[in-house]
């Protein structure tokens, strides 16, 4: 399939007026997990339907594991599976019966869609509850069954739409560990979520989107560089501690270190985490200031998320 | 990949499907869809019964409850009146029918299954006739027990072999044609919730016809309205097929209603088929 597992250019889509998507580019390295970051309405869902050949595109051109959606939309379908925002599994069935008929629509055939569901339900630890009906199935459950149903042909790209969605954190892991396998096992996956969290621990690379448009591309780390590096906080027990945790802050950090009363709080940038870290530990302590908390803060992905969408708003 | 992904030979794309041609799958994707359902039922059995609730209390109900004081048209007592009330209650279970289409239809699109067969390499026509082949499968199971039903509570035809299958076919293609109507509704709603407000509109259509009375014994505008409803067209038809009493009042429309009883379907068909394909394709978007 080459360097690029999905390749889209310029794509648009719009419903009425509005635009869905509005020259949205993106680049999935094979072999990755890349994570499209969004608010809700930014046209992340929609990309993936396009992707996914769900929806035509109004523009541009998408290839999805060399082949071009719009030219050949039934043998995308073969390479890809999706899962989305809903665990699109039949309810009343039972999670073997559900394989078994993905399969067979598949064009497995019987004895292979058979063999293939009790492989798939074995993997995603679903074989005690095999030959329960889907109903009684927990939202963790639920969405393996659905991921399992979406590996049935092992597809070069997977789609997953917000897979984690309203489950608990339980469900959350076990959705995660999955996505994880699939990774090692060579499956290139596109990821949509608004969990950055999610991103940051699954994705190598991440696309942020906002109204239709990808704002930046880059790693996770890279793009947390962008809103500014480490910072020292101290949290002090008295407030009239502050000044002196303040000079002390001071003596490693970059730039004025910033206090924040209400919160008995100091925190400032510093470039070398581990020494500044042990310096303001050591001199509060020779000094005699009782500090509630000391500790060093990455910024979030929420962090750059708000940057970077505030800086588009506001343009 | 690993092996676990490749070991059964699960390959991915083109060379799955074995070159079998087009028309195989087409053919063999509903048949699938068929099973699934049927699959519901066997899991599920007491669900046939729940959609057979409803014509069967009412079959009791106006059978034995106010079947008393109903008057047959063409004279007689209770039990004339359930030879006429019968047929109209195989009717109704059809024309509700549609309401089990919607049902099913929202129900898969909302629930993301719809999307997820969309995003395989089946034969996107299979979604669709799958559907088809099901509701009618499922309606002439329905009829049969209610016939069944029917003939312990004292119901007789007399219409001979041919006129019985004759009359259960008219029956299906009213069935039929509301498998269109109830598609175009189910991709229509928004919710399965929002589709149970659909037996408002169900219910008086299906109860402005001659399935419970004769047309001629309401309001002159109603009875139009009740005549010319293509529910009576099928009714009236059956009847004369099952040699139960038609309670005509005269007018064309009911004089040949075995006739209409084929065009309303097809008519209806002719309409929603297309409405239906149409509202299918829009998903795409």
């Amino acid at each position: 399939m080459g360097e690029w597992a999905v390749r889209a250019e310029g794509l648009e889509k719009r419903y009425g007026e509005k635009a869905a998507l509005d020259g949205f580019d993106l680049a999935v390295r094979s072999g990755t997990v890349h994570g499209l970051l969004g608010p809700n309405g930014a046209g992340k869902t929609t990309a993936v339907r396009i992707l996914a050949t769900l929806r035509r595109l109004d523009g541009g051109r998408a290839e999805v594991a060399g082949v071009d959606v719009a030219r050949d939309p039934a043998r995308v379908r073969a390479l890809v599976g999706l899962t989305g925002q809903y665990a699109a599994v039949d309810e009343v069935l039972t999670g073997r019966q559900n394989l078994e008929m993905f399969g067979r629509l598949f064009h497995l055939g019987g004895k292979r869609a058979r063999r293939r569901a009790a492989e798939l339900l074995e993997r995603f630890s679903l074989t005690e509850a095999a030959d329960q009906g889907v109903e009684g199935y927990s939202g963790g459950m639920r969405r393996r069954l659905d991921l399992a149903a979406s590996m049935i042909l092992a597809p070069r790209v997977l789609f997953l739409d917000e897979p984690t969605t309203g489950l608990d954190p339980r469900g959350r892991g076990e959705v995660w560990e999955a996505v994880r396998a699939l990774v090692a096992d060579g499956t290139t996956v596109l990821l949509t979520t608004q969990y950055l969290e999610e991103a940051d621990r699954l994705a190598s690379r991440v696309t942020v989107i906002d109204r239709g448009r990808a704002i930046a591309d880059d790693t996770p780390e890279a793009l947390k560089g962008r809103v500014g590096g480490d910072r020292i906080e101290v949290v002090a027990v008295d407030a009239a501690d502050l000044p002196a945790v303040a000079k002390a802050v001071a003596r490693v950090c970059e730039g004025e270190p910033r206090t924040e009363e209400g919160e008995r709080r100091v925190h400032a940038p510093v470039s070398d985490r581990v020494a500044a870290l042990t310096e303001v530990a050591r001199t509060l302590q020779d000094e005699g200031i009782a500090a509630e908390d000391i500790g060093l803060r990455r910024p979030s992905l929420d962090d750059v998320f708000l940057r970077l969408t505030g800086e588009v708003a506001t343009v | 990949m690993s092996q676990t992904m490749t070991g059964t030979g699960t390959g991915t794309g083109a060379e799955i499907g074995g070159g079998r041609g087009r028309a195989y799958w087409a053919v063999a994707d509903c048949l699938n869809l068929v099973r699934r359902t049927l699959t519901h039922y066997r899991r599920k059995p007491v669900n046939i019964l729940w959609q057979l609730g409803f014509p069967i209390v009412s079959v009791l109900l106006y059978g034995y409850v106010f079947g008393g004081a109903m008057k047959p048209p063409g004279g007689g007592g209770a039990s004339d009146y359930r030879d006429f009330l019968m047929p109209g209650m195989f009717v109704m279970t059809m024309a509700f029918g549609f309401m089990n289409t919607a049902l099913a239809v929202v129900t898969d699109a909302s629930k993301g299954v719809t999307d997820r067969f969309r995003s395989m390499p089946m034969a996107p026509s299979a979604v669709v006739s799958g559907r088809w082949l099901t509701d009618l499968l499922v309606a002439s199971a329905e009829l049969a027990i209610l016939a069944l039903t029917a003939l312990a509570m004292g119901w007789r035809p007399d219409g001979g072999l041919a006129g019985g299958a004759a009359g259960f076919a008219l029956l299906l293609l009213l069935r039929s044609c509301l498998i269109w109507v109830g598609a175009w509704l189910g991709l229509l709603v928004p919710t399965p919730e929002a589709a149970g407000g659909l037996y408002a509109v169900a219910f008086p259509v299906t109860m402005v016809s001659s399935v419970f009375v004769a047309p001629s014994t309401m309001p002159g505008w109603l009875a139009a309205v009740a005549a010319w409803n293509p529910i009576s067209s099928t009714a009236a038809a059956v009847r004369e097929l099952f040699g139960n009493p038609v309670g005509s009042d005269g007018s064309w429309v009911q004089e040949n209603a075995i006739l209409m009883a084929v065009v309303w379907p097809l008519a209806i068909t002719a309409v929603f088929l297309p409405l239906a394909v149409r509202r299918f394709r829009r998903l795409s978007r």
